[in-house]
């Protein structure tokens, strides 16, 4: 525990004396992305061990904040989550540290790393404090801190707007895990968390509403459908590194808050897992198609977080009813499966936020219909990305099928057992349903931005960037390989942390998760054979062509002589037969000008889609809000001497409540 | 796992591309025509693998690994299909959705590597077969989902069984003659599902035309327009193999032949894929191509006749 807090100070540490290294860029920069990478080193240590061993470890320091206890615990769940943070974090302040070096002279690089390095310390501290007032102390420097980093940029009117939504969201988010912790504290004396768990809400109704607000209040940081709209404003607002951070392990800090959560609800009812299966479903099917309609490279991998919560939730979804009905396996593929996934996004989604920021970085697009060809001139990035796309589609050999088939198999246990038929049927369709579409939206992300010709000039101007740009990618890819290819071993190593969310015992977790190991070893071996495959027959072609000289020459145009890069596919039309497809959802916006006459001038065809949620549900319901405190525009005189009456009035007011 | 279940593999391997000929064969009977040679494909083949390819200029790597990655996942695909009662090399729970990833991992590299020539055309391909693969993807596990469930119900009804539960070789294990007198239904419209699947993803009529490169409505064939030599045979071969896949999964659900022998279950199930072939060969001398706009029609149809039979196998 000690070596955590080490942790914890060193990152504050370094990150003050980044924002106070004043105008030495050099200095600011190494000492921020030094001091992080240090930090996450000396905080993986305990991690691992703890997750290793599984036994708990505590700290505890009273203090004088009402209900509040500086208490720390780090068990198998915290260890889990501390770990994915750590690594992120940390790869992703060596990205950071070249990305940034491009801003030295317009921005405050200290300030950038001061924030990051809070955001990191302040994750970690959400993971393993174990007291609600500091948690949400925590929680809120979080969200501060990442606040901040989103305006990294705020001379751009449209990065000021997303931090807003950003920061409205997120407290209105916060406001109802307020709520949650008071009906939490109005039960128990002190909130440590140690009561709420050993006491357990009394009356199902209780429990129920406390669920429904954490599902509110840590759904919206976490990216739920509908509260998912600041997702796609913040993300691409915000510097690479940091949407890798940001989308890769911060958002899933809500789905801690959730699993924490639930470990104090007592059992949980059948509707809880049914609620949460919708979620995902929703969250699943629909971030995914507005993943599609964008034309923002980043806004689109936003969108894709969203559809990995929603898979992350389908798979909690079904752990919750499998507790909720008895049916352990149900609970400890579900929960394994969600968890795996988890891991997993932050290393596909944080590669491919990387990988998009060096896109960008070398460019200064990031418009997926101005680019193209890339792959020439960044090959490294290229073929990163794609092992990243190839990941999030949930392919084999790659780690995103590994989490997906855990969920997959749980779902199939479930059919034919009453009560969970037809949400397995949902599970199974809502999933086999998002991998076709993620195929979709990575074949257009990857193969318009790297293939082909370029479309526009930036795309041209494409250089591969530098090492330390490209190691970090090269880690996260790795880890994508290494978890697919070792998957019997991480499903394994998973049992500590699957039980500290179920409660069952070692033994048991181990023999539910037989049901899974051997397939995943059987799929490891398959996966060894299909690269074995694919060796030979690369080998075989290379024996083929041994001696003679392939020809080249213009793409097959049909007899076209000249085919030009305005000639290609678009990203727009690409994805044009799907997103008409689903049209209803997503109320594209089509701007068409067709050419006319014999000698038609100009033409053009603009398409762009909004986020329906804000649009049609937020932006009308704030009007009403708006409307209804302009009436109480009266109270606001802008006079001392009122407010001072107020003030007055309203201790009087509540002296007298007292009193009663 | 048995010895002779490696026969599967490698009588797929040798005898797939005889399917494209039988198919041809079969059209042009009906058309009266003489036809092409039996063994077209293998010529083709042949002839292509002793061809230099000619690259265009703006393809990458992605191009070159395209047919290769399509090729290698088709064969590993093999590894886990079984035929008649005997088992698959590799059987495993789940197994047929590492099989259906498989198939996803050959689709992402062929629509990648069309989009890396940079083509009108071969772009329009991509487009539309990842459209129809987000309808056909949740088809197929559905439907194959509901004749596992079958199979399950066999296996509960006293079969003895070593295989594990809810694998292809399990699931294909359980079905026989009696089980189409329980749940003929839930077997019929599985079975018109995986049809419909069968002909969408092997690019077939009604879904797309084989036959020719060039016109606006193809999908498969024109996103493997710039291919040629050796590359262009491996994608025949793959095809063939994608083929031959999708039959044996249809032939043993139509011809159950379960008697015990592993040679005669397989040879039954050789002769049902086969069979398949001429009746493919027939669906495409009397449809026409359906509009394209009219493909997702059918294939949300064949969506919903796999929902039907998973609601009627759990509900009976």
């Amino acid at each position: 525990m000690r070596l955590v807090l080490l942790s914890i100070t060193i990152l504050c540490f370094s990150g003050l004396c980044s924002f106070f290294s004043g105008k030495n860029h050099r200095f600011a920069n190494i000492i921020g992305a030094g001091g992080t990478v240090l930090g996450c080193l000396i905080g993986l240590a305990p991690a691992a061990t703890v997750l290793w061993t599984g036994q708990a470890r505590r700290f505890h320091c009273v203090w004088q904040i009402p209900f509040g206890s500086f208490s720390l615990q780090l068990d198998a769940l915290s260890a889990f989550f501390l770990l994915m943070i750590l690594i992120l974090s940390a790869v992703a302040a060596i990205y950071g540290n070249t990305y940034l070096w491009d801003y030295r002279n317009r921005k405050n690089l200290g300030a950038s790393w001061f924030f990051f390095n809070l955001l990191v310390a302040s994750m970690a501290l959400v993971v393993i404090s174990h007291n609600g007032v500091l948690f949400l102390m925590a929680w809120e420097i979080m969200s501060l801190a990442s606040f901040f980093l989103v305006t990294f940029e705020d001379e751009n009117e449209s990065v000021r707007r997303a931090g807003w939504i950003y920061l409205i969201a997120t407290h209105i988010g916060t406001a109802f895990l307020f709520v949650l912790f008071i009906l939490l504290a109005h039960q128990f004396p002190s909130l440590d968390f140690d009561n709420f768990s050993a006491f357990g809400l009394n009356g199902a109704s209780m429990a129920g509403l406390a669920f429904v607000l954490s599902v509110i209040g840590f759904g919206t940081k976490a990216g739920f459908m509908p509260f998912h709209v600041w997702l796609p404003e913040a993300h691409p607002a915000a510097p690479s590194h940091v949407s890798a951070v940001m989308s890769g392990v911060m958002i899933k800090t809500g789905i801690y808050g959730l699993l924490r959560t639930l470990t104090f609800l007592g059992r949980p009812e059948p509707w809880w897992g049914w609620l949460l299966i919708c979620i995902g479903i929703g969250s699943g099917i629909l971030g995914v198609l507005f993943a599609l309609a964008q034309h923002d490279l980043k806004r689109l991998l936003a969108y894709h977080s969203v559809e990995n919560i929603g898979i992350i939730t389908l798979g909690l979804g079904l752990g919750v009813l499998g507790l909720a009905l008895n049916q352990p396996v149900l609970a400890v593929l579900g929960f394994g499966g969600g968890l795996l996934h988890v891991l997993n996004h932050a290393l596909f989604k944080g590669l491919l936020f990387l990988g998009a920021g060096a896109v960008l970085h070398a460019t200064g697009v990031r418009n997926i219909e101005q680019l193209g060809g890339l792959m020439r001139h960044m090959p490294w990035t290229g073929t990163l990305f794609l092992i990243g796309s190839f990941a999030i589609c949930g392919l084999p050999p790659l780690n995103g099928f590994v989490s997906e088939f855990l969920i997959y198999v749980g779902a199939f246990m479930g059919t034919g057992l009453s009560g969970v038929s037809l949400s397995s049927i949902g599970i199974i369709t809502g999933l086999a349903a998002i991998g076709g579409l993620a195929g979709a939206c990575f074949t257009k992300a990857f193969g318009i931005v790297f293939l082909g010709e370029p479309r526009h000039t930036p795309a041209l101007l494409g250089h591969e960037v530098g090492w330390g740009m490209k190691i970090p990618m090269l880690i996260l890819a790795l880890g994508c390989l290494s978890i697919g290819l070792l998957s019997p071993y991480m499903v394994s190593a998973m049992n500590p942390v699957i039980g500290s969310v179920t409660g069952f015992l070692h033994s048991d977790i181990t023999v539910h998760l037989a049901v899974v190991i051997r397939p995943l070893q059987w799929i490891t071996v398959l996966s060894c054979i299909f690269i074995l495959i694919l060796g030979l027959l690369t080998y075989l072609r290379r024996r083929l062509l041994s001696g003679r000289t392939t020809g080249e020459s213009n793409t097959w145009d049909c007899g076209f002589a000249r085919p030009t890069a305005r000639m290609q596919y678009t990203a727009s039309s690409y994805a044009q037969p799907i997103t008409t497809m689903f049209g209803f959802f997503l109320q594209t916006h089509r701007k068409v000008h067709a050419p006319e006459g014999l000698f038609p001038a100009e033409s053009g065809l603009h398409t762009h889609t909004d986020d329906v949620f804000s649009q049609r549900l937020f932006e009308p319901l704030f009007r009403r809000i708006e409307q209804l405190f302009l009436r109480l525009h009266w109270l606001q005189q802008g006079r001392v001497q009122i407010y001072v009456l107020y003030v007055a009035v309203t201790i009087l007011a509540l002296l007298i409540w007292n009193l009663r | 796992m048995q010895t002779l279940s490696i026969l599967h593999p490698l009588a797929a391997l040798i005898l797939s591309p005889l399917l494209l000929g039988i198919i041809n064969r079969t059209k042009a009977y009906i058309a009266g025509r003489t036809g092409q040679p039996l063994l077209q494909a293998y010529y083709d083949m042949a002839r292509l693998f002793q061809k230099t390819p000619v690259y265009s200029r703006t393809t990458t790597w992605i191009f070159r690994a395209g047919p290769l990655v399509g090729l290698a996942s088709a064969i590993t695909a093999l590894l886990v299909l079984p035929i008649g009662s005997g088992a698959a090399i590799f059987s495993f729970t789940g197994d047929l959705i590492f099989l259906i990833y498989l198939l996803g991992v050959m689709r992402f590299f062929t629509v990648v590597a069309a989009l890396d020539t940079g083509s009108a055309f071969e772009g329009m391909g991509a487009s539309r077969e990842v459209q129809f693969s987000v309808l056909a993807e949740p088809a197929l596990l559905l439907s194959l989902l509901a004749i596992g469930e079958i199979g399950e119900l066999a296996l509960a009804a006293g079969v003895p069984e070593t295989l594990p539960p809810l694998s292809l070789s399990g699931i294909y294990t359980g079905l026989s003659f009696s089980a189409w007198m329980h749940s003929g239904t839930v077997l019929l419209l599985a079975a018109s599902a995986l049809l419909i699947i069968l002909l969408t993803e092997n690019s077939r009529i009604p879904v797309d035309d084989p036959t020719t490169h060039l016109e606006l409505t193809m999908i498969h064939e024109v996103m493997v327009l710039d291919h040629s030599g050796p590359d262009f045979g491996m994608i025949l071969y793959g095809a063939a193999i994608k083929l031959w896949i999708f039959s044996a999964l249809l032939a043993g659900i139509l011809i159950p032949v379960r008697t015990g022998y592993f040679l005669l279950d397989g040879v039954a199930t050789l002769g049902g894929i086969f069979l398949l072939a001429i009746g493919i060969g027939m669906i495409e001398s009397s449809m026409a191509r359906l509009r394209l706009l009219r493909v997702p029609q059918l294939l949300s149809g064949a969506g919903v006749l796999a929902i039907l039979a998973l609601v009627l196998v759990l509900k009976g």
